[in-house]
């Protein structure tokens, strides 16, 4: 069994986005990037069916700047085969980069696709589900486990107040959540190993799909700030503050 | 145009998510219809004819519907698209797990979680965890979006639509539902409680959790919410999660307990009226935005507060 993993360069978790002063967008000049935390969770598992022989190869994707490729190589240093960048300068919408792994699917023809639920620079939570519909695959989102079994796979995903479980058949797509797995730090001599895996660079224009934007960005602006209040002597004094204040009893 | 609202809802009643999405449907266009999908779902789509603004109810029923998958929730609502110029869907885990679907099956872009309408085409949406805002405009001919429902105040009840049934579309071919276990609790649902009580990394373990928070949640009548380093650490289940990864909540009253306030925290709570924060670190980031801030240990605070509640009526 192929799986695929589609991976973004973002943002790194731990820094602060910062908005341009002319609102054109976020700042991510001199800033940490990495891999989006979801796309590492879906590498992880994705690796983990590897070694446990459930999966026999494991191609990591990114679409994204030539500097993707370092995403790739942590990708690839933390177990998957081989990489595949599809460069694009221009930041792609969801539906632009569900078309784009389409066309590699077509070209790969993994039995699982496994990603990430979200990028934590546009929050969009979509990609998944719209390469799913254009492929006419299954979907199962929000993976919280998998057990892979005979061409199908069944999945519990993260509901509001609980947990649904699907058995879903493949082909098909999964998105992980936070719970799937814990993902690993790739070792120093597999991070020397990545460097020595296939990595093929193509121009995403080369796949012939419309990646046109659909979204025209007007403008990027700070969210309002919350001002600080005040700080309270003890438990009494707050209960009495919400009372009078606040009159929330 | 006309716009069609997908409900948020059990079968039995539609959620207040619902009454929110229908307030900013009703900021695109005043004709608003409201699709209830799902299974023996007449209580919930006569319950959606009494939001006001509401034109008409549309029910789809099958068992597909009535478990929540996704696929046939799409095969439902694409073939009604042509007659709406955009579907609004709360942004929950249902909603966001069809609705991209449905942008996809339209070949247009999703809008994902909007909290404000500028005009018909363009919406504000936050983007890197709620630290910018982005303001979109949209070329497609129809617009698919979904809504963040904290941002928007819910439609008042009082109207009296007509309902209609409609087909429950094709099913999924490759999808099957096995079970839903939803945990059973007592305490309100934490996407739209008044007050929210949400433990953080300080709690040290499942069990200090459930003997710190749920009480104190308790006492208060709130639901219980969690930071993501508390849900990492196993304390808490994922459910109870808030902030960017998690819920957004934005109750009247929120109260941290042992959360440092980490931006993607943050980005789920920093909307509720008034913030609460018991934290031992005095530099915690918490403080920046807590209206009411307590610099103590929560193993102290925490049993004082029970005590300073119960001597206040509470």
């Amino acid at each position: 069994m192929k799986v695929l993993v589609p991976v973004k360069r973002v943002i790194d978790y731990n820094v602060k986005a910062r908005v341009k002063s002319d609102q054109s967008g976020v700042d991510l000049a001199n800033v940490k990037m990495s891999m989006n935390p979801f796309c590492e969770i879906a590498i992880e598992e994705a690796v983990r069916m590897r070694e446990k022989d459930a999966a026999t190869e494991v191609v990591a994707v990114s679409i994204g700047p030539i500097q993707a490729q370092e995403t790739l190589r942590t990708a690839l240093a933390m177990g998957a085969d081989r990489a595949i960048l599809l460069q694009s300068d221009q930041d792609l919408e969801p539906l632009a980069v569900a078309k784009a792994l389409a066309a590699v699917i077509a070209e790969e023809k993994p039995d699982l696709v496994m990603m990430g639920k979200q990028a934590i620079d546009g929050d969009n939570n979509a990609t998944g589900q719209m390469l799913a519909t254009i492929l006419g695959w299954p979907q199962a989102t929000f993976a919280s486990s998998i057990e892979l079994g005979a061409g199908k796979a069944t999945v519990a995903r993260e509901v509001d107040g609980g947990l649904q479980t699907l058995e879903i058949d493949l082909p098909a797509a999964i998105t992980a959540d936070l719970r799937l797995n814990e993902p690993r730090y790739a070792s120093l001599p597999n991070i020397m190993k990545a460097k020595k895996k296939p990595l093929d660079v193509k121009d995403v224009a080369s796949l012939g799909v419309d990646i046109a934007p659909r979204l025209k960005v007007l403008k990027v602006t700070e969210p309002p700030k919350r001002a600080g209040g005040v700080k309270v002597e003890n438990a009494a004094e707050l209960v009495m503050k919400l009372k009078t204040e606040a009159g929330i009893f | 145009m006309a716009v069609l609202v997908i409900a948020d809802h059990d079968n039995a009643s539609v959620r207040d998510a619902t009454h929110k999405t229908v307030t900013a449907a009703l900021q695109l266009s005043p004709d608003v219809d409201v699709l209830v999908a799902g299974q023996a779902a007449k209580a919930a789509a006569d319950h959606a004819a009494r939001i006001s603004g509401v034109r008409k109810v549309l029910l789809a029923e099958s068992d597909a519907l009535g478990q929540g998958v996704a696929e046939a929730v799409e095969a439902a609502v694409v073939p009604l698209m042509g007659g709406y110029d955009a579907v609004l869907t709360p942004a929950t885990s249902q909603g966001k797990n069809f609705s991209p679907r449905i942008a996809a099956k339209l070949d247009v872009a999703q809008i994902s979680e909007i909290i404000q309408v500028v005009d018909a085409a363009t919406f504000v949406r936050p983007i890197y965890a709620g630290n910018a805002l982005e303001t979109v405009q949209s070329a497609d001919a129809k617009k698919v979006i979904t809504v963040r429902a904290t941002a928007f105040k819910a439609a008042e009840e009082g109207g009296s639509a007509s309902v209609e049934s409609v087909s429950a579309g094709a099913g999924a071919a490759n999808t099957r539902f096995i079970d839903q276990k939803l945990v059973k609790s007592a305490r309100p649902e934490l996407a739209g409680a008044k007050i929210v009580v949400s433990g953080g990394r300080a709690m040290g373990s499942a069990e200090e959790f459930q003997r710190v928070i749920e009480p104190l949640a308790d006492k208060l009548g709130a639901a219980v919410g969690a930071s993501r380093a508390a849900v990492d650490a196993g304390y808490a289940p994922n459910d109870y999660q808030v902030g960017q990864t998690g819920k957004v909540v934005a109750p009247e009253l929120y109260v941290a307990i042992g959360i440092s306030g980490a931006i993607q925290h943050l980005a789920g709570m920093k909307d509720s009226k008034y913030i609460v924060a018991i934290n031992k670190d005095a530099d915690a980031p918490i403080f920046q935005v807590a209206d009411y801030g307590l610099v103590a240990d929560y193993k102290v605070a925490v049993p004082e507060l029970m005590d300073a509640l119960t001597a206040a009526g509470k």
